[in-house]
């Protein structure tokens, strides 16, 4: 048999057929516009929020570049504090894969900004557009006034909510108004307008232009999640047995309309009606099973509770459900199975790094010190025969006041440190100092220490005394 | 011979070898195509601001006034010089160095205005001095003192201990970098016998505390104040060695010529003590450093040596 390569080109080389989707109401959309609410408001209306700040500039929320410090309102992070950062990002790992194991892909479906975005952005094309068939004869139709200015205009708009978020998101990283002044003006940094362009693009693009290809096509997530997915896990279902019965779905045609002339000609309880293809956000058809470009949104639920409802057939053809209730005999009414292996280990994972991160944050010392021995050379001998050690003790003042610092050592005479001429050292409201500090222990003495300890006094009486260990060498 | 029983649609380019391999003739991914359109755009942007296309022993520098860049450089002999070019990394590089020469300049200018001393009671202001100062010590004093001034024997002292030939204070340390120096010390193979210099080295050896004859040592004290040998005429009385001239402290336990911390046998400590007295020194020369430090960098790196290696008397 000869051998001619690839049967067909891949799906990329062509095409597309855009997607339009309709309007629905229900419970999962009411849940949905709810998210958006709270996640659109705690995200534009934060950079505005003021907060009393003694060291920086008034906002509750402020991820100070220049400063390296982040204020999250009481709560400033240090550079230092690095290690919060990977405990968050494993908590938010370990959430999805507690949450996508429960209740399948609830982050893609209602929370992630893609679809916040997308779907703000289909809400735009629908106000100015219209619904679904309005938006196909607008497609079909020849280039116009209306067609341009519809189509213009929404897209017009869409870009101007990616600019405002654009914004938005270096709002965070600079006193907000007076950085919206600035930029608007002409003096913000370059950064600024590098970032807000980048990012008014990437929002339109990705949320306006290509939509759904994001999750189908860009986004790992729905790739792996095949892995995170159990037998038990709920997730979006059409319940086959149900709708199509022996002979498959139908319209419901005279003869075929009420749920008993329907199952005594062996057709299930799916009347065929598209709307929940219509509905779907990544264009697809739930009825053809879980596949990885379903977002979980819940919309085609929506969708055919309103129709079954409005037939007269129970809700729930397309549920929350799992597939292995779905393929038993006789399907019991969804219930969340949570007493499982993976449920459990990833919630105590979760648990416990929830729990290691608020204990960290919440027993972090004001005072952070770290002492760094001179290595080149790393001990000198004196005229006297006595050794000499230096040091660079790197004090960080975390707090929200000027502090002094008085240096003292421990577990060896307190005559052997010498700062020089300096006592003390003032250290500023969330700034750091790196001092120079010198050990000379006696011969005899010095080679009888290997280890001692820093002690770093605050000025401020509610900073406890930091103490850091040191080594010291001799010649031995 | 298989016959071809191809029934896809997928284009060939006609061209086929040993009867049944063809050759498919795919569209490129449109991404790809515009991707590639794209980058010829790319090209004559490029050619508007960078140089670009070599014509003989020349080449084209963009548009003038679209990519012109300003920078001040230092004239070999000391004098600054305002060029305009066209962007290149080496001008683009220049201005960092500008811009960062102005931002360095506010600090040396508060180092060149306090006395000596007050700079170490500047916290903020050591830190700069310990940054800056490491970079100059690297690049001009580390080729002989070493990383971190550890020395080595028998060519450069350790500017980290508390010995200092020529004096440790803030003067002293800023007039050698200022001016260089010249150590030196007559070889006194011709002027002593083998046994008188034995002798000498084993009360040099005494001096600092390291195993000796004592029998010698006594000769050689006597020796060390005598006319013949004159020891004392640089090394002072007591051997402590003269700040003037640069001396050294024979006392102490600091050796800089004489590898005693270096030696395992007592033997080999008086062969090398021996050897000093025997040859003479004429290695020990600093350069002066005025022609190639200004004045303000020279004092920030005086502080650096007595405060920030830690040193200093």
């Amino acid at each position: 048999m000869p051998q001619t390569g690839a049967a067909k080109p891949s799906s990329l080389l062509h095409k597309q057929i855009p997607i339009v989707t309709r309007s629905v109401k229900g419970k999962f959309r009411n849940f949905k516009t709810a998210v958006m609410v709270v996640a659109y408001s705690i995200y534009f209306l934060l950079p505005w929020m003021p907060w009393q700040r003694n060291s920086a500039a008034d906002q509750a929320v402020m991820f100070d570049l220049e400063s390296r410090r982040f204020f999250i309102f009481d709560l400033i992070v240090y550079p230092q504090d690095i290690f919060w950062l990977a405990m968050l990002l494993f908590i938010a790992a370990a959430l999805l894969f507690f949450t996508t194991g429960l209740i399948g892909r609830a982050w893609c479906g209602y929370f992630c900004f893609q679809t916040l975005w997308s779907d703000l952005f289909i809400l735009i094309e629908r106000m100015i557009q219209g619904e679904r068939p309005a938006r196909l004869r607008l497609m079909k139709q020849p280039l116009g006034a209306e067609k341009i200015l519809k189509i213009g205009g929404s897209h017009a708009l869409m870009i101007l909510v990616s600019l405002w978020t654009a914004i938005t998101f270096a709002a965070y990283f600079s006193y907000a108004p007076d950085f919206v002044i600035a930029l608007f003006t002409g003096h913000a940094v370059e950064a600024a307008y590098i970032t807000v362009g980048v990012l008014t693009l990437t929002t339109y693009f990705a949320a306006g232009v290509i939509r759904e290809h994001v999750c189908t096509l860009a986004c790992p997530y729905a790739r792996f999640q095949g892995v995170m997915y159990e037998a038990d896990t709920l997730a979006v279902s059409y319940d086959s047995k149900r709708g199509e019965g022996l002979k498959g779905r139908t319209l419901p045609i005279i003869g075929l309309k009420t749920r008993d002339e329907r199952q005594e000609k062996g057709h299930g309880d799916c009347i065929d009606c598209g709307f929940c293809v219509q509905v779907c956000p990544t264009g697809i058809d739930i009825r053809d099973g879980l596949q990885y470009q379903c977002i979980s949104c819940g919309l085609c639920i929506d969708a055919c509770n309103n129709i079954m409802d409005s037939v007269g057939y129970p809700r729930g053809l397309i549920r929350y459900d799992s597939e292995k209730n779905l393929s038993s005999d006789q399907p019991k009414p969804a219930r969340l199975e949570w007493k499982r292996v993976k449920v459990i280990g990833y919630a105590t994972a979760l648990l416990i790094a929830a729990g290691i991160l608020l204990y960290n944050i919440g027993t972090r010392n004001d005072t952070d010190v770290s002492v760094q021995q001179v290595r080149q050379p790393l001990f000198i001998m004196l005229s006297d025969g006595s050794y000499r050690n230096r040091y660079q003790v790197h004090i960080v003042n975390k707090t929200e006041l000027d502090a002094r610092y008085h240096l003292s050592v421990r577990g060896i005479p307190a005559s052997s440190l010498d700062l020089g001429s300096l006592k003390e050292v003032r250290v500023r409201a969330g700034k750091s100092l790196i001092m120079n500090a010198k050990v000379d222990l006696e011969r005899t003495i010095a080679q009888q220490t290997e280890k001692f300890e820093f002690v770093v006094t605050s000025s401020n009486p509610d900073t406890a005394p930091v103490v850091v260990p040191a080594n010291f060498n001799s010649q031995r | 011979m298989s016959q071809d029983n191809n029934t896809n649609t997928t284009k060939t380019t006609g061209h086929v070898w040993d009867n049944d391999l063809q050759e498919l003739d795919n569209p490129l991914p449109r991404w790809w195509i515009w991707g590639f359109y794209i980058t010829f755009l790319f090209t004559i942007v490029y050619w508007l601001f960078y140089p670009a296309w070599p014509i003989g022993n020349n080449y084209t520098k963009g548009v003038p006034g679209l990519n012109s860049i300003t920078y001040t450089a230092t004239q070999p002999n000391g004098e600054q010089v305002e060029k305009t070019t066209h962007w290149n990394m080496r001008s683009k590089f220049m201005v960092e160095m500008n811009e960062l020469q102005e931002a360095q300049k506010k600090w040396f200018d508060k180092v060149a205005a306090m006395p000596f001393e007050d700079v170490q009671k500047d916290a903020e202001l050591m830190q700069f001095v310990n940054s800056v100062g490491k970079t100059m010590f690297t690049d001009n004093c580390a080729p002989c003192h070493q990383q971190g001034a550890q020395g080595k024997i028998g060519f450069s002292p350790n500017l980290a201990d508390d010995h200092w030939q020529y004096g440790g204070t803030y003067q002293n340390i800023e007039e050698t970098i200022v001016a260089g120096r010249n150590g030196y010390m007559p070889p006194f193979k011709e002027v002593l016998q083998d046994e008188q210099i034995t002798q000498l080295a084993n009360y040099v050896l005494e001096m600092s505390g390291e195993p000796h004859d004592a029998e010698a040592s006594k000769a050689g004290a006597a020796l060390f104040r005598s006319e013949t040998a004159a020891c004392f005429y640089c090394h002072g009385e007591n051997a402590q060695g003269k700040i003037q001239m640069g001396s050294a402290n024979l006392t102490d336990k600091i050796w800089l010529w004489a590898d005693i911390p270096g030696s395992k046998t007592d033997a080999a400590k008086l062969a090398e003590v021996k050897r000093v007295i025997t040859g003479g020194l004429n290695r020990g020369v600093m350069p002066a450093w005025s022609g190639r430090l200004s004045p303000a960098q020279i004092k920030l790196l005086t502080v650096y040596v007595h405060d920030s290696l830690g040193g200093g008397k």
